[in-house]
Formats: structure tokens, sequence, C-alpha cells
């Protein structure tokens, strides 16, 4: 447990760090921050779109992300987001516009369409860095079965039926490990099952 | 607004996940506009995408070249996104107008027999196919079954079909078990975003005829 408890207090300071990169970037234009952060993803980025795609595909992902992180720093808010959680929603939107002809449709947050919180809030009200232990703990506890088609469902244009096809098991076995995951996240959470 | 119909987590997920192709992501992103509680699920599955992804163990390969050409990208190029231009008031989600090209105002409806309209969304991205429905008030849409899943997202009005009763907000996730007809409520006229994976079947043999006519 105390090991466990180190590793969460230590991957706390790392995404403190990250995020403070990304503001640099940000508020200064600071071009070190700026590398900083791409020496820290850049590598991890490839790893995790690199299975499933060529490799000129995934480096025109790493550098159309990096060109975004960049230029989207400005929209960046800690409190909302990991460096690491930002930095993944722009490179899958980077995958989809080099992929597809249409753009991903996504949530504006000055839509005035847009159903804003209730003032008295419904949820639990964590922090960030709560909600980042929590996931931690989910994912850790995950057996790893269902580790593996979480990971493949993340993965560039993995549906259900292709993750099905690659570990070579029925397709309702793949939807039920996956069903089981999210469950056990939502568990991690307080939320019904 | 009391939204009682949610997309199912692994929808939420394959959206967070950029899974989708753009007929239900666009479903999707115009359910989360109007529903806070799947916002904040939509947030916690992309954080455990950046958690997968920050936790994926690379090698650092040439990485000072493909830095450089990042950089001279970013020189050549605008060195701020300035965020959408957003209008004082709306009736449709921000995605949705982005693929009509205009909000509730502009669609260009067709007749779809039966007093109901219909428009489809073009898009260049797979055999999903996304269109708005009009339904007056208490009339029903022509009976009919789909292949694969459709996802119909009710932005006013409501309508009711034998699983249930679906008003603004509400997304309604159907199988392709479920041949349904819906009605449209009683007071009001009723619009729905309706997503299919293919083409609808039509039952009624008026409607199956006009189909390949009616382009549906
Ligand atoms: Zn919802």
């Amino acid at each position: 447990m105390g090991h466990h408890a180190m590793n969460i207090g230590a991957r706390l300071d790392e995404s403190a760090r990250e995020s403070s990169l990304l503001l640099l970037v940000a508020q200064s234009r600071d071009v070190d921050a700026f590398r900083s952060l791409f020496e820290i993803f850049a590598p991890r980025l490839r790893a995790f779109v690199g299975r499933n795609a060529g490799a000129a595909l995934v480096e025109d992902i790493v550098q159309e992300t990096f060109v975004n992180v960049w230029r989207k720093a400005n929209l960046y808010n800690p409190e909302r987001a990991s460096a690491a959680t930002w930095i993944y929603t722009i490179a899958r939107n980077a995958r989809i516009d080099l992929l597809r002809k249409t753009f991903r449709p996504e949530v504006d947050a000055n839509d005035p369409a847009l159903v804003p919180e209730p003032a008295e809030p419904a949820f639990e009200q964590i922090s960030r860095d709560q909600e980042d232990v929590r996931l931690k703990r989910a994912l850790s506890a995950l057996p790893a079965e269902q580790h593996e088609v979480l990971r493949l469902a993340y993965f560039a244009d993995m549906a259900h039926g292709d993750i099905a096809a690659h570990l070579n098991l029925p397709l309702g076995t793949v939807k039920s490990r996956i069903r089981l995951a999210l469950r056990r996240i939502r568990l991690e959470f307080g939320e019904e099952p | 607004m009391t939204i009682r119909h949610h997309p199912s987590a692994e929808l939420i997920l394959d959206y967070a996940a950029g899974g989708l192709a753009h007929g239900p992501a666009l479903a999707v992103a115009s359910h989360l506009v109007l529903c806070p509680h799947c916002r904040r699920t939509t947030q916690r599955l992309e954080a455990l995408g950046g958690r997968l992804m920050a936790d994926a163990v690379g090698s650092q390969n040439d990485s000072g070249r493909a830095f450089d050409a990042i950089l001279s990208k970013i020189a050549g190029g605008a060195d701020e996104s300035v965020p959408a231009l957003q209008p004082a008031t709306a009736v449709f989600p921000h995605p949705l107008r982005m693929a009509l090209g205009g909000d509730i105002g502009t669609v260009p409806w067709k007749r779809l027999g039966m007093g109901a309209y219909h428009y489809i969304i073009p898009s260049d991205d797979g055999p999903a196919t996304a269109r708005l429905l009009l339904i007056p008030a208490g009339r029903p849409v022509p009976v009919h079954t789909h292949v694969g899943t459709e996802l119909t997202l009710t932005l006013r009005g409501a309508y009711t079909d034998a699983t249930g009763h679906f008003a603004c907000g509400d997304l309604q996730e159907a199988d392709d078990s479920l041949t349904h007809q819906p009605h449209a409520t009683p007071d009001e006229d009723c619009i729905c975003l309706a997503v299919t994976e293919a083409p609808l079947r039509f039952k009624s043999w008026p409607a199956r005829i006009l189909q390949p006519l009616l382009g549906i």
C-alpha cells in the first residue's frame, strides 16, 4: 500500500510539472517548455497510436498534434484536464482530421445552446487530482483482459469488431469486457454500475 | 430540461476514443451540449485516454529532426487559434449548426409524406446517414426498421414509441431488432436528429415505393 501511495504521489508531481510546462507554452510562448513537452509525450504518443497505423501516418499525427498543442495552448484549462489528457484529445482530433474529410463534432464551451451544470451540483465535487488518483486506482485494479480491450478501444480506428478480430474473440466477449471495465471505473467514482 | 435517456457508456467511450463515424459523433456531441451529466462522463473517459497514452512506453527516435519540423511548421502558420465565434442565441447545438451551416431556420426541409419533413445532412464520412426529421404534432413517422443501430436525438418537442417517451435532449439508442413507429406528442411539432448506420427501410408500401425516389 505504501509503495502504491508513493507511486501515485510521484505521478501527481509529474502531472503538476507537465501542466506548468503547458501553461508556460500558453502564457509565455516558451519554446524550451514546448520542447520538454515534446520529449515527454512524443515517444508515448508514437507508441500509443503506432501499433495500428503506418510509420508515416504516426509521424503525421505527432507533427499535427504538436503544432496544435502550440496553437491551442491558450485554450488549455488545468482545472479541467491534466496535460496528458488534453494532449491526448488534441492527438485524437488530429488523427481524425488527417484520416477523414469531415471535422470531428465537438462541444464548444461558449455555445449559447449549452446547458450549464446545475448551480446546485448533482455530482460529487472532487478535485482533478482526486479524479486522477481514482482513475489510476480503477485502471490498476482491472483484470489484464479488460485492460487490454480498453487500451485497444482507444487505439487508432479499432472498432469493437476490429478488436474482436485482433484478439480472436467473439464480439460479445469484447463488448462485455468493455462493459465490465467501464462499470469498474464508474464504481470507483461512486456511481451506480 | 430533464433528460431521461442518455447514450450508453460504450457509446460515449467510442466518442471519447475518437472511434465514431461522423454521424454518430454528431448525435453524441449534440447530446453533450444539452447534458452536463454526460459531459462529465466524457471528461472522465478522455482522462482515461490520457492515462493510457501517458502509460504507453515509447523510445526517443530521431526526435530532434521531428521537433525541428514542427517548429518550422509553426513558424509558417497562424500563431494562436481563435475560438469559434458564437451567436447570442441558438436553438440547435453548435456541432449540428456546424454540420448544417446554420440554425433551425435555415434547414432546407424536403417533404417525406404524411405531413413529415426531413433533411439529409451531407457527409463524406462512411456509410452512416444523419438527417433531421420534422414530425407534425400528433402525427407518426412511417414505420421503419433499420440495419444496425439508430440514434435519435430529440431537439424540439417530443415523441413516443413502444419503448418510451423521448423529449428534448433525450437520445434513443435502438438496435436493428426494433421496428418502431414513433408519434410526435400532440402539443408541439417534433424535430429530431436521426442517425443510422445504413439507410432506413420503411415498412408501409407507399413509403417503400417512394424510398428510392426520396433518397432515404
Ligand atoms: Zn446524457
